[in-house]
C-alpha cells in the first residue's frame, strides 16, 4: 500500500502487518545535519502517538512519534553510527523502525501523499 | 561616574538622533505609578579611594587564615596559590569573556576547557568530564538526578561519610521530584555496612572519598556489589589533591565522580564561588549535565575546539533538558586547570605527598596531648578527633589564642549530641611545623 | 592580497599552541615545594599506583601557554561585545582588588562565626543594597547563577503552595520567548509548562494570559516572565498581569535577566513581583570569566520569604549569626540548602564593591545610559536593517531578517562577517519568536564613539548583502584565529579529551 504520513512529519510504510517509520524529507530538511539517533529495541509495545525515537541535529532536538500502536519487530540499528543518512535518505535506508500493527485501523487516520503535501505547503506560508 | 562613558554632549546628539526629548521619555512603557513612589535608601556614588576603604574596613574585621595558623576543612581547603595562577586568571581575555558560543574568537577558552576535561577525567580515573558544575554540592545533586535518568529508578542512598552539604543540597534538588533519598546518619568510625543495603530499586549509592570525617576507604567492593544490583556508584571528593596519592574513584568503580575544585583553584573566598567537578563513563555521556567541550576542525582543515552535544542543554532541551544549569563557573575551573598544569604528574604526586606528611606529622603531635583521639585509622589530610569537653567550646577558646583549630562536627549535626566532642582538623601543604606547634600548645592549654 | 604560509603555521601575533599533553616533558614541574616532614604515612590500602597522565611543564611554558590562548578570546577588554540578554558591560579592576583583600579571600566558611564578622557584614550589607533596590522584604543569597535563582524561587512558590494546602497547583505559565532555563527549571519542581505567544507588539497579551489562567484555574502555581522580556520591552501592562496571576491564586515570578535595564528606577515590589532572582554578573559587573561563575540571589516578597533557603545570616544586637540548619530558628520554614557554605560570597564583594562605586544616583544613571545606547543604535541601524517592534526599546534592540530577504544572505553570515569587522556578535536566533533574530545589547559602559563604529559596520555589511555579496559572507570570518569550525562533526563523533596517540607497536597490534 502507499505511505501515510503524521503532521509530526513521520510517515509509515505498511506491507502487511508490518510498517516501516520514518521521518519526511520536509522533516530532516528542518533539522539539519543529523547527528544522533536513538531507535527503540524490538519487543517494545508503543501506542499511537507515543515517544519511540529521537533524532538531533547540532541545535535542534526532536523526538519521533509513532504513527501507528504496535510492537516493534526492529530498530535501524545502522542509524546510530551513520545517522546523516537519515538526512541522505529519509524516505528509504534511513528509516527508523519497524513495527507490527495492532490496530491498523489506525491508518485511517493519517494524511495520504497528497495531503501531506499540502499540509507541508501551507506550513511554509 | 567613573564607568559611564556617555558625555552630557553625546546624551543630547543621541536623544536627537532617536528623536525623543529626554531619556526619562524612553522608559514611558514603565508604570507611571511605580515610578512616581521609587525612593532609595541607598548611598550616592563613591570615588574608589572611599570604597577600599570602606571594604577594607569590613574585611579587617575577620580573623584570616594567611594570618593566623588555620586547620580547617571540611570541603573548602586552603592551598598555596603559585603567582603565575592569579596572573594568567585576571587576563582580561578569560576574564571579561562571555560563554564561548562563538567558537572562532573563543580558542582560547575553548581549548583550556578541552585541557580541563582531559584533567578531570584522568584523576578521578574516568573517561569523560564536563566544563564544570557551580560547586560540589550542586554536583552531586546533579548525578543523582543522572543516575535516576540512566537507571530509571527513583531511589538514592548516601553514606552518612558524604559532606553534610552535599547530602542537604541533594535532598532539597530533589525535593519536589518523584525522588526518595536516603540519608545514613554520620559515620564518624567509619562502620557502616553500605552493601547490605543495596536493594534493586536503587538508583545510585552516594559515597565520599575521603569521607567527610576523613577516612580513607577502597570502595571496589561496594562498586562490583553495585554493578551486580544496577545501581550507580557515585562517589564524591571534596579534597581533589588527595588524587594525587590515593587511588582514583574510577579504578574503584565509580560510575559518576563529582567534586570540588576549589582547593586547586585558588583562594576559599568564605566558600564560594568554587567549581563542581563531574566525570562519568562515556556510554552515559547523553545523560550528563552541563557543558561540553570537544574537537573539531575548522574550514582550513586546523584542528579547533566547540561546545557540543548541546541538545542535551536548556537553550534547545527546554523542559526536557539533562540540567537547567548555564552560566557554570567557567574562571574557576581555569584555575583549577591552570594549577594542575603547573603543578604537572610530579608536582601534583608530590602536593599530595606533602599534605599526607603534614597531616600525619600533626596526627603524631596531637595524639601526645592528652584526652585526644584520632577518629580514623587511615586519612588523608584531614582527620577528626574526639575531644574531652564540646568541640564548639574548644573551637572559641583557640580562636581566642590567635589559632583556628579545626572546624566541630556539631556546626553540621546538631541534633547528634554524641559528636558534640568531635572536631575535624585538617592540614595541608601551608601549615608549617611553628603553626602546628602553635595549635598543639593551645589546644593542651585549652584541655588543661 | 593572499597570506603567505608560514612554516610554523603562526601568523605574525596570532599564534598556534598545542595542547598542554603535547607540550610533556615527563617529571618537570612548574611548582617546587618544600622538603616532606618524616612521619609514617597512613594511608592503609588505598594508595594510588600507576602514572595519572598528566604532563610536566615549567613556569615559563605555562605562563606562554595560557597567554596565547587568551589571545585567542574576543574579550569586553579588548572590544565591543553586544551579546543581547546577556550585559556584557564593563568589570571595575577595583572589584576584582577587593575581592582578594586577605579578609574577604583568606577566610574559611567554617571559622568561627565571632571570626568573621566582616563577611557577615558584607553579606547582609550587599542583601541590603539588595532589597532595597527592589522594595522587596527579603532575598535569598546562596543560589550560584541565574539558573539557580530561578529554581531558587520556584521551589519557594512550591514550599508557600504546599503550606497553603494548594499542592494540586503544578502548571507554570511561561512566554513562548522565554529564556530556555525557565521551562528547564519548572521541570525541575515537578512542574508542567504552559506557553503563551506574544502579540504583534512582542509583549504578553493579557487577555491571551487571562484565558490561560482560567483554562488551568487552581492548578496553576506561578506565571513567570522575563521583565524587561527577551524583546527588549517593557511589559506595559505588568501589574494588570500581576493583578491576574494574583487572583487566580496564583504567584508572579519576574525573571531578573534584564535587571539592569530599569535598576535604580522603580521597585519591583509596586509591580506586584514574588520572586525574581538578580544575576550579578549581569547587572552588577562581575566579570562572566567565560562562562561564569555568576551569583543569583533571589528577592522574595512577604508571602516567599519565609521559605528562603539556608544559610541566613540574621543581624543581633551582639553581632552577625548565621541558621545554617533548615527547621531552627530564623530558617524555620526554610525548603532547605541549595548550594555549599555561604554562596557566592567573592561575587557578592565584587557587586557590592561595583554597587558602592555607582550609589543610587549611579545606578540610575547606568540603566538611563544602557536605554539611551540601545535607542540609539536602534535608530542609526532602521535606516538599513529592520527592527522586530517598535521603539523606544529598553536595554536591547532586536531586528529581524526581512532585511536580508533574498540577499542569499542570512543572520548567522551577518555575525560571522561582524567578527572580521572586529566585533563579537550580538546574540543570534534569540529571542525564537523574531525570525532570524538578531538581539543586540550595547550597554551603557560603551562610548558613543565605539557605538557608532559598530553601527558602521553593521550598515555597510548590510548594504553589501543588498549588493548581492552573499559569496563574501559564507567565507566569513577569514582574519579570526580560525574559520567557522565543523559543528556537526564534533557531536558525531564526540572527542572529548585528549588521548595519548598510539605507538607504532599499539597500531600494528590493532591492525
Amino acid at each position: 500500500m502507499s505511505v501515510r504520513f503524521t503532521k509530526d512529519h513521520e510517515w509509515i510504510k505498511v506491507d502487511g502487518k508490518i510498517g516501516t517509520v520514518g521521518i519526511t524529507q520536509y522533516a530532516q530538511a528542518q533539522l539539519g545535519d543529523i547527528v544522533f539517533v536513538e531507535v527503540p529495541a524490538a519487543g517494545k509495545a508503543l501506542k499511537a502517538g507515543g515517544e519511540a525515537a529521537v533524532v538531533e541535529s547540532v541545535k535542534a532536538a526532536s523526538e519521533v512519534y509513532t504513527p501507528v500502536s504496535g510492537t516493534v519487530k526492529e530498530g535501524n540499528a545502522a542509524l546510530p553510527d551513520a545517522p546523516q543518512t537519515v538526512n541522505e535518505d529519509p524516505q528509504g535506508a534511513g528509516w527508523f523502525f519497524k513495527i507490527e500493527l495492532s490496530n491498523p485501523g489506525e491508518l485511517d487516520g493519517l494524511m495520504d501523499q497528497a495531503a501531506y503535501e499540502k499540509y507541508v505547503e501551507e506550513l511554509s506560508h | 561616574m567613573r564607568y559611564l562613558p556617555l558625555s552630557e554632549t553625546n546624551r543630547r546628539d543621541m536623544l536627537a538622533e532617536i528623536g525623543a526629548g529626554s531619556v526619562d521619555e524612553l522608559f514611558k512603557d514603565l508604570p507611571k505609578k511605580a515610578l512616581a513612589s521609587a525612593r532609595f535608601d541607598l548611598p550616592k556614588t563613591m570615588s574608589e579611594i572611599e570604597v577600599e576603604r570602606a571594604l577594607g574596613t569590613m574585611a579587617a574585621k575577620n580573623m584570616n587564615c594567611a594570618a593566623s595558623p588555620a586547620f580547617l576543612g571540611c570541603g573548602n581547603y586552603r592551598h598555596h596559590t603559585p603567582a603565575s595562577l592569579d596572573y594568567i586568571i585576571q587576563r582580561g581575555e578569560f576574564l571579561t569573556a562571555y560563554t564561548p558560543y562563538q567558537p572562532e574568537i573563543s580558542q582560547g577558552t575553548l581549548q583550556a576547557i578541552f585541557e580541563f576535561q582531559t584533567q578531570v577525567a584522568l584523576i578521578t580515573g574516568m573517561e569523560v568530564a564536563n566544563a564544570s558544575m557551580y560547586d560540589g554540592a550542586t554536583a552531586c545533586a546533579e548525578a543523582v538526578a543522572m543516575a535516576c535518568r540512566v537507571t530509571k529508578r527513583n531511589q538514592a542512598l548516601i553514606s552518612g561519610r558524604v559532606h553534610p552539604h552535599y547530602r542537604d543540597v541533594t535532598k532539597t534538588q530533589m525535593k519536589f521530584l518523584d525522588v526518595d533519598v536516603e540519608c545514613l546518619a554520620p559515620d564518624p568510625y567509619g562502620v557502616e555496612d553500605l552493601i547490605g543495603r543495596l536493594t534493586p530499586d536503587l538508583a545510585c549509592v552516594v559515597v565520599q572519598t575521603p569521607g567527610f570525617f576523613g577516612h580513607l576507604s577502597d570502595y571496589t567492593a561496594l562498586g562490583e556489589a553495585c554493578h551486580k544490583a544496577g545501581v550507580l556508584l557515585v562517589v564524591c571528593v571534596t579534597e581533589p589533591v588527595s588524587l594525587g596519592l590515593v587511588k582514583s574513584p574510577g579504578a574503584m568503580g565509580a560510575d559518576i565522580v563529582v567534586g570540588e575544585g576549589q582547593s586547586l583553584a585558588g583562594p576559599m573566598s568564605f566558600g564560594g564561588p568554587g567549581v563542581g567537578l563531574f566525570a562519568t563513563r562515556e556510554k552515559f555521556l547523553r545523560q550528563m549535565p552541563g557543558r561540553l567541550c570537544g574537537e573539531t576542525t575548522d574550514e582550513d582543515g586546523r584542528r579547533g575546539w566547540v561546545l557540543t552535544l548541546s541538545t542535551r542543554e536548556q537553550h534547545i532541551r527546554r523542559e526536557k533538558a539533562t540540567s537547567n544549569i548555564c552560566t557554570n563557573s567557567g574562571l574557576i575551573a581555569l584555575a583549577f586547570s591552570v594549577h594542575m598544569t603547573l603543578l604537572g604528574e610530579a608536582g601534583f604526586k608530590r602536593l599530595a605527598e606533602l599534605n599526607h606528611a603534614t597531616a600525619c606529622d600533626l596526627a603524631d603531635k596531637l595524639e601526645g596531648v592528652k584526652g585526644v583521639k584520632l577518629l580514623p585509622s587511615a586519612f588523608f589530610n584531614e582527620f577528626a578527633i574526639a575531644l574531652p569537653k564540646p568541640a564548639v567550646d574548644v573551637v572559641e577558646a583557640l580562636a581566642k589564642k590567635g589559632v583556628l583549630g579545626g572546624v566541630p562536627a556539631s556546626r553540621f549535626y546538631p541534633t547528634y549530641p554524641e559528636l558534640a566532642n568531635v572536631m575535624i582538623v585538617c592540614a595541608t601543604e601551608t601549615n608549617s611545623a611553628e603553626d602546628q606547634v602553635k595549635l598543639v600548645t593551645a589546644l593542651k592549654e585549652v584541655l588543661s | 592580497m593572499t597570506l603567505p604560509a608560514t612554516a610554523s603555521g603562526h601568523k605574525g601575533l596570532q599564534f598556534e599552541q598545542n595542547l598542554i599533553f603535547e607540550q610533556d616533558t615527563p617529571g618537570m614541574t612548574a611548582v617546587d615545594l618544600p622538603a616532606l616532614p618524616t612521619s609514617k604515612q597512613r594511608l592503609g590500602d588505598v594508595k594510588r599506583s600507576g602514572s595519572i597522565g598528566l604532563p610536566g611543564l615549567s613556569e615559563p611554558e605555562v605562563v606562554r601557554h595560557y597567554t596565547r590562548l587568551s589571545q585567542k578570546n574576543y574579550s569586553i577588554d579588548s572590544g565591543f561585545y553586544p551579546l543581547g540578554s546577556c550585559t556584557m558591560k564593563h568589570n571595575p579592576r577595583l572589584n576584582e582588588k577587593m575581592a582578594r583583600l586577605p579578609g574577604f579571600a583568606e577566610i574559611h566558611p567554617f571559622q568561627p562565626v565571632s571570626t568573621v564578622q566582616g563577611a557577615m557584614e558584607l553579606i547582609d550589607t550587599t542583601a541590603r543594597w539588595l532589597t532595597e533596590l527592589t522594595g522587596m522584604a527579603a532575598v535569598a543569597m546562596s543560589p550560584a547563577a541565574g539558573a539557580h535563582g530561578e529554581f531558587c524561587g520556584l521551589m519557594c512558590i512550591h514550599a508557600a503552595h504546599d503550606a497553603n494546602g494548594q499542592a494540586q497547583r503544578n502548571v507554570i505559565i511561561v512566554p513562548e520567548s522565554a529564556h530556555g532555563t525557565n521551562p528547564a527549571t519548572a521541570a525541575l519542581c515537578g512542574y508542567t509548562v504552559e506557553s503563551i505567544p506574544a502579540n504583534d507588539e512582542g509583549r504578553v497579551d493579557l487577555a491571551v494570559l487571562k484565558a490561560k489562567l482560567a483554562e488551568h484555574g487552581d492548578t496553576v502555581a506561578a506565571v513567570m516572565i522575563t521583565n524587561p522580556n527577551t524583546c527588549g520591552l517593557f511589559e506595559r501592562e505588568c501589574i494588570e498581569i500581576a493583578e491576574a496571576v494574583h487572583a487566580a491564586g496564583a504567584y508572579f515570578y519576574m525573571d531578573g535577566a534584564n535587571f539592569n535595564a530599569i535598576v535604580g528606577r522603580l521597585k519591583i515590589a509596586d509591580l506586584g513581583v514574588d520572586a525574581m532572582h538578580i544575576n550579578l554578573h549581569k547587572t552588577f559587573s562581575t566579570p562572566h570569566g567565560g562562562g561564569g561563575p555568576g551569583a543569583g540571589p533571589t528577592v522574595l516578597s512577604a508571602k516567599l520569604a519565609p521559605f528562603a533557603p539556608v544559610p541566613i545570616v540574621v543581624k543581633a544586637a551582639e553581632g552577625y549569626a548565621v541558621e545554617e540548619h533548615a527547621g531552627f530558628g530564623a530558617a524555620k520554614q526554610a525548603l532547605g540548602r541549595m548550594k555549599g557554605y555561604h554562596g557566592q560570597f567573592g561575587v557578592f564583594v565584587r557587586a557590592l564593591s561595583y554597587m558602592m562605586s555607582m550609589g543610587a544616583d549611579g545606578l540610575k544613571q547606568a540603566s538611563g545610559d544602557a536605554v539611551l545606547n540601545a535607542n540609539y543604535v536602534m535608530a542609526r541601524l532602521s535606516s538599513e536593517l529592520t527592527p522586530a517592534f517598535e521603539g523606544p526599546c529598553m536595554h536591547e534592540c532586536v531586528f529581524d531578517d526581512r532585511f536580508l530577504k533574498g540577499t542569499g544572505v542570512t543572520t548567522l553570515d551577518i555575525a560571522k562577517a561582524l567578527i572580521d569587522e572586529g566585533f563579537h556578535p550580538p546574540t543570534m536566533y534569540f529571542p525564537l519568536v523574531v525570525h532570524g533574530a538578531l538581539l543586540i545589547e550595547p550597554t551603557e559602559t560603551e562610548s558613543k564613539a565605539a557605538l557608532d563604529q559598530f553601527v558602521t559596520s553593521l550598515l555597510s555589511l548590510a548594504r553589501k548583502a543588498k549588493e548581492g555579496r552573499a559569496a563574501e559572507f559564507q567565507a566569513a570570518p577569514q582574519l579570526s584565529p580560525r574559520r567557522r569550525l565543523d559543528e556537526t562533526k564534533a557531536p558525531r563523533r564526540p572527542v572529548l579529551r585528549w588521548t595519548p596517540p598510539a605507538t607504532d607497536g599499539a597500531k600494528q597490534a590493532a591492525e
